[in-house]
């Protein structure tokens, strides 16, 4: 499975214990962890495509994680057009592309 | 409704600075910020600042962050979090909505600052859709703030600082950079952080440009295509490179839409990022309550932002009668310490677009 989490870094302080908050993509278990954002997370294990555009039927995902763009909009706890970057994760949470 | 002597949107370096700053001079200060984090980019620069002792200069922008949260802090000033200031309306009043509670709500400020700082640039680009694609300061926060790195082969579009600095720090997060990509004949950011990135092996390509990113449902694929001396694709000079992610720095917008809503007057400037709000050297906008801070005033700096937070919020206070004695020497030394912060190739343009602005908006043909 893919793992993009930095686990060394020369400058960054990383540590090891934070704490994990169970998520459900789709409903599949991930772990992220607390203080990040659902993106993060779901980038985390490689997943890059968030949503598909309702007339194209095209992928989208993170562009500007700073919450401008909207691209990276999924539907969390039922709730649609929620923005994955601006969003932290919560024990338990449910994430869908929709 | 909540009432305050200042309300300023937006907690990076240059509303930091502001709050605190006001803050000191004796005003309530309210800070508002749609993120979870106070802070903005400043926790994303991990690497160390330019300039003199003055500016912080070898000090990492993450412990510049922490050192201004906890001066505004100190100050006094209170942050509303997760809140997104969403308009401005014609009584001079800031809509709130609370992205927890879901609710709205009002502020009345005597006055505002703000520091809505700017949002990356698109390329158009075939292919440029496709999950992968981002900004570099998306990578820059995916690694810093949350310790991900966006993938694992990067593709770099753009040279200027930007581009080579979020190359180097993709390095450091443990990815390759398959290329470096500027459409220019040569390098455009600073010599010394190219040549961290040569030492290292990234290749970099100049007079090239992406002419298409392929990928089933994320970026699998990049071409890049040589350029000719006017910038018009060379046929047959097509390669291909394996990358899973394409980071874009080719520049930065002011974010206006609240100054705007305000109706702030705007003016065009090409060496700043575009439509800016159009503001005297004291940040004010042409709206009398209205100061702004940071990028939103124009595509600068960390370093610039905070020294014109500071002016801003010193002025803004001492407007509404907080801090007069000595308002007018503390921004003296700002100003100075802008000054000489905009020098050099890069700052000397940025000199003078800011130059261009402060004499339109003097003329106040605006009014």
């Amino acid at each position: 499975m893919t793992n993009l989490r930095i686990t060394e870094h020369p400058i960054l302080d990383i540590p090891a214990d934070t704490k994990q908050v169970h998520v459900y993509f789709e409903g599949k278990e991930l772990l992220a962890r607390e203080g990040e954002t659902v993106a993060s997370a779901l980038t985390s294990y490689g997943i890059r495509a968030f949503r598909t555009t309702r007339k194209r039927h095209e992928p989208r995902g993170v562009f500007c994680a700073i919450g401008r763009c909207t691209d990276c909009m999924m539907t969390i706890d039922g709730r649609k057009n929620v923005r994955t970057c601006m969003t932290e994760v919560k024990e338990g949470m449910q994430i869908e592309r929709g | 409704m909540i009432e305050t002597d200042i309300c300023i949107v937006g907690a990076g370096p240059a509303g930091l600075s502001a709050a605190a700053a006001a803050g000191e001079a004796g005003a309530s200060v309210l800070v508002v910020d749609e993120n979870f984090k106070a802070g903005g980019q400043l926790f994303k620069q991990v690497h160390k600042f330019f300039g003199s002792e003055n500016h912080k200069a070898g000090t990492r922008g993450i412990r510049i962050g922490e050192q201004l949260l906890d001066r505004a802090r100190k100050a006094g000033a209170v942050f509303r979090l997760r809140t997104l200031a969403y308009g401005f309306f014609e009584n001079g009043v800031l809509g709130l909505y609370d992205m927890d509670s879901q609710e709205l709500g009002l502020v009345k400020a005597k006055k505002y600052i703000f520091a809505t700082g700017a949002i990356e640039n698109v390329l158009p680009m075939k292919g440029g859709t496709l999950p992968g694609v981002m900004g570099a300061g998306a990578a820059q926060t995916l690694m810093h703030l949350y310790h991900t790195r966006p993938g694992n082969e990067i593709v770099m579009v753009g040279s200027g600082n930007v581009g080579l600095i979020v190359s180097y720090q993709l390095m450091q997060s443990g990815a390759k950079i398959a290329a470096l990509v500027e459409a220019a004949p040569k390098i455009s950011g600073y010599e010394v952080h190219a040549r961290k990135l040569l030492r290292a092996g990234v290749k970099m390509y100049t007079s090239t440009t992406v002419s298409e990113i392929k990928g089933e449902d994320q970026v699998e694929e990049v071409v890049l295509t040589e350029l000719d001396s006017d910038f018009k694709p060379i046929p047959g000079s097509e390669f291909s490179v394996k990358a899973d992610t394409v980071c874009v720095a080719v520049g930065l917008s002011p974010l206006t839409e609240l100054l705007q809503m305000a109706g702030c007057k705007l003016y065009f400037s090409k060496v700043l990022g575009g439509f800016v709000p159009l503001h005297g050297r004291n940040l004010k906008t042409t709206h009398d309550d209205i100061y702004l801070a940071g990028d939103c005033s124009g595509i600068e700096e960390a370093s610039t932002a905070m020294e014109e937070g500071r002016i801003a919020g010193i002025g803004a206070s001492a407007e509404i009668g907080f801090g007069t004695d000595k308002a007018d020497e503390l921004i003296k030394q700002a100003q100075e310490r802008l000054d000489e912060l905009r020098q050099g190739p890069f700052g000397d343009r940025r000199k003078s677009g800011m130059e261009e602005i402060f004499t339109e908006y003097e003329k106040g043909a605006w009014a």
